[in-house]
């Protein structure tokens, strides 16, 4: 399936469109990461929690849970969140 | 407590001749961490000049910035970013490529139903043993202690500290830390002898091991903690920085929340020989630097520590200072630093010194200043200004 990947993790795979398969989120994150090494752990943590500051669109809608099904037409988005902050 | 301390058999062995004569000599090359990237400078053979290599990862917050002085060209960065998680950068070329760690350090995964661990970011980086090519430690926030032997590619935690049975006791809550988190630092092993390190925490004190992290035992006796809080309880203890002595591995040096102490081995009795600054200044600061050849020669740089703490130069007025005699007097090293309205933080990282004969000394501000001294800090000059907050700085041999 189609993944859009924000601009802090292109240093991973160089395009902004990736193609990932899996039939969870968790299962298609962890296939980018056989294709582009290290580019998970910096999305989620070692306890499997999405990290406070990366969000996870399918479809348009924001998804909370690692373990959502997803089918082969759906579009994942990985956006950094718009967090505030002093600077 | 009772001490486990032994003494090394090859007490004060002193580095290999070429490598001394190497570290004395030749170029130095400044290594600056800041909250927006890295940055490397080289010196002039005279030390006077100063080219600028950066940044590197630029928007990266870069917490540790370290050369291995094993084989002279192995960079490891502690790095994260706003958004993403932890990771640490490799570079085996002096910083001209990187290349990711395969696996940064982090916590094992927790059992079904328990919350486990997370490492925030990567605060310190320690080459291992000489006798240990490829040997790292690293400390985090929250406190942990992770371990390399591939040269910073792979890294594992230190069970024997992470999941000692008192953690909790000893860090608390790690919500409850400093302000950037609580941390694991000033990562210390024993130039004579691979298996004995220091550790401290911020908060959760000082601690040694005798056994590559196997076991630990605490060191803190003589060491103060805030007023009314129990000084035997280690999550009241908060260390900035533990340096031992490169010339007498003996003898460290610590700037503590709660004053500057030394501590003479076998003793596990720390002495708080800041009480010998000058009263209107106090003892209170992040960095210490030891003279590469001098056990009685350390440097401090003092801050507010009064009313909220702003953690500033004292009156606005920065300056270093230094003893001679192991802290017995400490002398004010201020020519060429601003006389008034200087509000300098130098966080507990960023003060270094390098091997030259007169030492060079090198600090960076928190409003991004890098300023050296050529002459152990009679005199400073400023190197580079404008940089982001930084967070460390180190020095090396070229």
């Amino acid at each position: 399936m189609k993944v859009l990947i924000p601009t802090p993790l292109r240093s991973y795979t160089g395009e902004r469109e990736v193609e990932a398969s899996g039939p969870t989120l968790a299962a298609v994150l962890s296939d980018l990461d056989r294709r582009y090494p290290g580019i998970r752990f910096r999305m989620v943590d070692e306890q499997d929690r999405m990290r406070p500051h990366v969000r996870f669109f399918v479809n348009g809608e924001q998804v909370f849970d690692l373990s959502l099904a997803l089918r082969p037409a759906d579009e994942v988005q990985i956006v950094q969140a718009l967090s505030g902050g002093s600077e | 407590m009772p001490s486990t301390w032994k003494r090394p058999a090859t007490r004060r062995r002193r580095p290999a001749a070429p490598a001394r004569a190497k570290r004395r000599g030749g170029r130095v090359l400044v290594l600056v961490a800041t909250r927006k990237g890295a940055w490397l400078y080289r010196g002039d053979a005279a030390r006077r000049s100063w080219r600028a290599d950066g940044p590197h990862f630029l928007g990266n917050v870069i917490n540790h910035l370290v050369l291995d002085p094993r084989d002279g060209r192995t960079l490891l960065a502690a790095a994260k970013t706003g958004h993403l998680g932890p990771t640490v950068f490799r570079s085996t070329d002096l910083g001209r490529t990187w290349k990711e760690a395969a696996r940064p350090p982090a916590f094992p995964k927790a059992p079904e139903g328990e919350r486990g661990r997370v490492v925030d970011h990567t605060f310190w980086l320690t080459p291992g043993h000489a006798s240990e090519p490829g040997a790292w430690y690293a400390g985090t926030s929250p406190q942990g202690l992770f371990r390399s032997d591939d040269g910073g590619d792979t890294w594992s935690p230190v069970s024997g500290l992470n999941d000692h049975p008192e953690y909790l006791e000893w860090m608390s809550d790690p919500q409850a830390g400093t302000p950037d988190g609580p941390k694991l630092h000033s990562i210390i092993v024993d130039p004579r002898d691979a298996a004995h390190l220091y550790v401290g925490m911020s908060s959760g004190g000082v601690h040694e091991s005798l056994d590559r992290g196997r076991t630990w035992t605490p060191l803190v006796k003589g060491l103060e903690v805030v007023e009314g809080f129990d000084a035997a309880k280690l999550n009241f203890h908060d260390p900035h920085c533990i340096r031992l002595c490169p010339s007498d591995p003996d003898r460290l040096y610590q700037q503590n929340h709660c004053g500057n102490y030394r501590l003479d081995r076998p003793s596990d009795q720390w002495v708080r020989i800041g009480r010998n600054m000058p009263g209107k200044v106090g003892d209170i600061g992040f960095p210490m630097v030891v003279h590469p050849r001098d056990r009685d020669t350390a440097w401090m740089f003092p801050m507010d520590g009064t009313s909220v703490w702003p953690r500033t130069s004292p009156g606005g007025k920065a300056a270093a200072y230094v003893t001679r005699n192991g802290g017995k007097s400490w002398r004010r090293l201020d020519s060429g630093l601003p006389r008034s309205q200087a509000w300098w933080t130098v966080k507990r990282q960023a003060m270094a010194a390098d091997a030259h004969d007169p030492v060079g000394l090198y600090f960076g501000t928190t409003s991004g200043d890098l300023w050296a001294s050529r002459d152990e800090g009679q005199r400073w000059t400023c190197v580079a200004r404008h940089l982001p907050e930084i967070y460390a700085v180190e020095t090396a041999a070229q």
